[in-house]
């Protein structure tokens, strides 16, 4: 089977006991409905999870790595974003 | 209803599934691409580990208190009753496709009857085992669909595929003497009766696929009465190799 027509695509798996789907790594398939399929045989042989997300590599747009300097450093000396100067009951427990 | 009748029938489920396993991990690390490679190995540890479930309850049944490999492992070839189909060699993807969609959318049906066995066995391990058969039988009409109704070259082999395996279907649907007793009793499937809706769904297929139906009326038999193919003896050559070499050994 050549797989110059079977597109790669990028799966996403949530495990039973979390609430957010993870990167969990690519696959080729020739449609959607085959890289679920797919997924499901690759991706969660160990119970890793029960839901999938199948998304075409070529539809994922992504921050370019040389951008990370402008994009992310300006956060990191605004200590004022973080809620951390406030106290906390007890009662209240970690937040 | 005789516990060497129940012996002999657990026997026969566990044939099936043991064999056709053995025929599907051939595929393993030679798949046409690797997530099928890796499909079609998930497929062949379902079906090994219906067949464990099977011997064990089957060596609780045994008078000669056999234990589950030595009964997997260690019988002669005319001790096999398992259907003729699922002996066969692999021949091309095709053709593994095509004989997957024929056993496993009977077999669904077949465990669909089987869990209203009075047998709290039997009735535990088809409700157990339809989870699986419901990603084979999907797998498969997949496949088969994207075959037929795909290249000249990937219709040709499907459709050559399903004109081979046509004669090998009957046996599935076969009730002997044995089977009609215990189908009678309320412990095994009466096979003959899910012919209608097994056809029904196989036409529909076809249909969507592009292919034809073949239409040849004589079937194969032999397996549950332990004749077997000239595969056969070469298979179990194989598959029991390590056993003999080093009874009993573990790991």
């Amino acid at each position: 089977m050549s797989n110059s027509n079977w597109p790669l695509w990028e799966i996403f798996i949530r495990s039973k006991n979390g609430l957010a789907h993870k990167h969990a790594g690519s696959l080729h398939a020739a449609d959607a409905k085959m890289a679920i399929e797919n997924a499901r045989d690759v991706y969660t042989r160990r119970m890793e999870g029960v839901s999938i997300w199948v998304v075409r590599s070529a539809d994922i747009v992504a921050s370019a790595p040389a951008d990370k300097d402008f994009l992310f450093d300006p956060a990191n000396d605004k200590v004022y974003r973080h809620p951390t100067f406030y106290d906390i009951p007890p009662e209240v427990g970690h937040m | 209803m005789t516990q060497l009748q129940q012996f002999n029938y657990t026997i026969r489920l566990a044939d099936d599934a043991l064999i056709l396993g053995q025929r599907l991990s051939e595929w393993c690390g030679h798949g046409p691409i690797l997530e099928e490679d890796i499909a079609l190995s998930n497929i062949a540890l379902d079906y090994v580990g219906q067949a464990t479930n099977l011997y064990k309850h089957a060596s609780q049944l045994d008078t000669q208190k056999r234990d589950e490999d030595a009964l997997a492992l260690t019988r002669m070839e005319q001790e096999y009753n398992n259907i003729l189909m699922l002996e066969l060699p692999n021949g091309d993807y095709a053709a593994t496709i095509m004989r997957q969609y024929f056993y496993s959318s009977f077999y669904l049906l077949f465990l669909d009857k089987l869990k209203t066995s009075n047998d709290s066995f039997l009735s535990g391990f088809a409700e157990k085992s339809i989870k699986e058969l419901r990603y084979h039988v999907q797998h498969a009409t997949d496949w088969v669909k994207r075959m037929g109704d795909g290249t000249e070259e990937s219709h040709n082999r499907i459709q050559e595929a399903a004109n081979q395996l046509w004669p090998y279907l009957g046996e599935m649907f076969g009730m002997d003497a044995l089977e009609s007793e215990l189908a009678s009793s309320g412990y095994a499937v009466d096979r003959s009766s899910l012919v209608e809706d097994w056809k029904k769904q196989c036409t529909a297929l076809f249909d969507e696929a592009t292919l034809a139906m073949p239409t040849e009326a004589w079937h194969h038999k032999g397996g549950r009465e332990g004749r077997h193919t000239e595969h056969m003896g070469f298979l179990l050559a194989e598959m029991q190799f390590m056993q003999r070499a080093y009874p009993g050994a573990k790991w």
